[in-house]
């Protein structure tokens, strides 16, 4: 049983949890490998996807992980509801607990709405990302993921590299990296940088070859230019000398370090063309897919454990 | 998962009487089946799994066969989702085809039957069996499910009040079933 009801952030999980979360997803990606790719599990329980922000990945794989589970699952995408015609989002969110959901997967442009949400609906709430704030089952498959490779995740060095200010994944990446104990870092122009890094307690590098040679994951963020409402850089070109992967780069890596992203990847940005193109020829160096496939495990086991 | 309070009722078998049922039921298999060649096994997560081992090293022991044996996990098959502390979640591991397969499912204790009906369901997701032949190495009654056991260890009658402990060596570190009071 988890500590919590609904998943709104990583400072709530426990360390069971998380180990609770993680083992279970073992299992689901079993499900996953085989023909038929579903277990009754969740039969007649209805989930909502409730997105108010544009979302392929996240959205899709929540769906996916219902589906597979024979839970009924409902999109609701704010722009093609009534919320163009001023609705606000808790007459939203009545509205649909009129229709007698089991759980709510939110995703706001606000942080902290779905702690709201889940306050005012009492409904079970996985936070699918909220404003700036966290991504926690973003942190989730991506420590999944660090863990089927390394094992030990103790000694793994990651360094988060990229647009840290403006990023929920890396708010819960590192809090939920460093609550497990792995070696975390950061990699970022000050600019992009948020004031209270104290708070985060990493190491903080302004070059990305400062890490490249000692690091086991290489997370790459994406270059968030919706949230850019002025300019935070010169160019694309300065950013991608100081903080973009390269052929180059990815040769002065270990042998064993692997390269994470969360998706989507803005290539020629972050991460070169060249580099991105390693996906196709079967190297273990790019596990971005391998995390889409484990998000699906990972989101599984989570709807497993809060419906169940 | 909780450990039960048990107070020890009667001793049931012990590791030399597990040993000789066992024995037994690897030569029924073989006799009903007319040999081992179509045969795999499947033993039901947790104690269900060794005693399949079990079992199919007696067979291969006594054909010159290597009888393919697989884990089932029916946790997500369950008939009473949400109702209890959940148990924990064991691996499923079927690395071979069932199609056309006469199966023996393998588990330790049969009760109510929702087990059984929860692995059937399994085993169908993964395939079309030839065949499903259930053993247990021990019948306590009261089922709640037109289910019966092809192969049984020994019936023991039972009341609900009480248990059937079965403690083996590559789970428990021990051979032993015994009847238990619940406290």
């Amino acid at each position: 049983m988890l500590s919590v009801k609904s998943i709104l952030n990583v400072e709530d999980l426990s360390l069971e949890d998380i180990n609770l979360v993680l083992s279970n997803a073992d299992s689901f990606l079993e499900v996953l490998k085989r023909d038929l790719k579903k277990v009754p599990t969740l039969r007649g329980k209805t989930i909502i996807n409730l997105f108010f922000e544009p979302s392929t990945r996240t959205k899709t794989s929540f769906e996916l992980a219902a589906k597979r589970m024979n839970a009924d699952l409902v999109n609701f995408s704010a722009p093609t509801s009534s919320l163009k015609k001023g609705e606000s989002i808790i007459d939203t969110v009545k509205t649909i607990i009129a229709m007698k959901v089991d759980l709510i997967i939110v995703r706001h442009p606000d942080s902290g709405a779905a702690k709201f949400i889940f306050k005012k609906t009492n409904i079970p709430v996985i936070n699918a990302g909220d404003g700036k704030n966290e991504h926690p089952t973003q942190a989730l498959l991506d420590l999944y993921t660090i863990r089927k490779k390394f094992k030990d995740y103790k000694k793994v060095k990651v360094a988060i590299v990229g647009d840290i200010l403006n990023s929920r994944v890396a708010r819960s990446n590192i809090k939920l990296f460093k609550k497990m104990g792995l070696d975390v870092s950061v990699v970022s122009p000050p600019m992009l940088l948020p004031e209270n890094m104290d708070y985060f307690n990493v190491g903080i590098k302004h070059n990305i070859d400062d890490v490249i040679e000692d690091v086991d994951v290489l997370y790459m963020l994406r270059m968030q230019f919706e949230r850019h409402s002025r300019k935070l850089y010169p160019s694309i070109r300065e950013y991608n000398e100081y903080l973009g992967l390269n052929m180059d780069r990815v040769s002065k890596m270990k042998k064993e370090s692997i390269v994470m992203h969360p998706g989507p990847v803005n290539r020629g940005i972050e991460i070169s063309e060249e580099v991105m193109n390693l996906n196709d020829k079967s190297s273990d160096r790019l596990l971005i897919d391998t995390q889409v496939t484990y998000g699906v495990a990972v989101r599984m086991a989570l709807l497993y454990l809060l419906l169940g | 998962m909780k450990e039960k309070t048990l107070k020890e009722k009667a001793l049931i078998l012990n590791e030399i009487d597990i040993d000789r049922v066992l024995k037994r039921i690897s030569h029924e298999i073989l006799e009903r089946n007319k040999g081992s060649k179509n045969l795999v096994f499947i033993g039901i997560q947790k104690r269900g799994v060794p005693l399949a081992k079990r079992i199919s090293k007696s067979i291969d022991d006594l054909e010159k066969s290597k009888i393919k044996v697989g884990k089932l996990d029916i946790t997500f098959y369950r008939d009473d989702i949400g109702k209890k502390i959940k148990p924990e979640v064991e691996i499923t591991d079927i690395p071979f085809e069932i199609v056309d397969k006469d199966i023996i499912l393998v588990d330790d204790v049969l009760y109510t039957g929702r087990t059984i009906r929860a692995s059937l369901d399994a085993l169908i997701d993964f395939g079309r069996p030839k065949s499903i032949q259930l053993v247990v190495l021990i019948d306590r009654g009261h089922r709640e499910l037109p289910i019966r056991a092809d192969y049984v260890g020994k019936n023991i009658p039972t009341s609900e009040d009480e248990f059937v402990d079965v403690k083996l060596k590559e789970v428990d570190g021990i051979d032993r079933v015994t009847i238990c009071e619940k406290i």
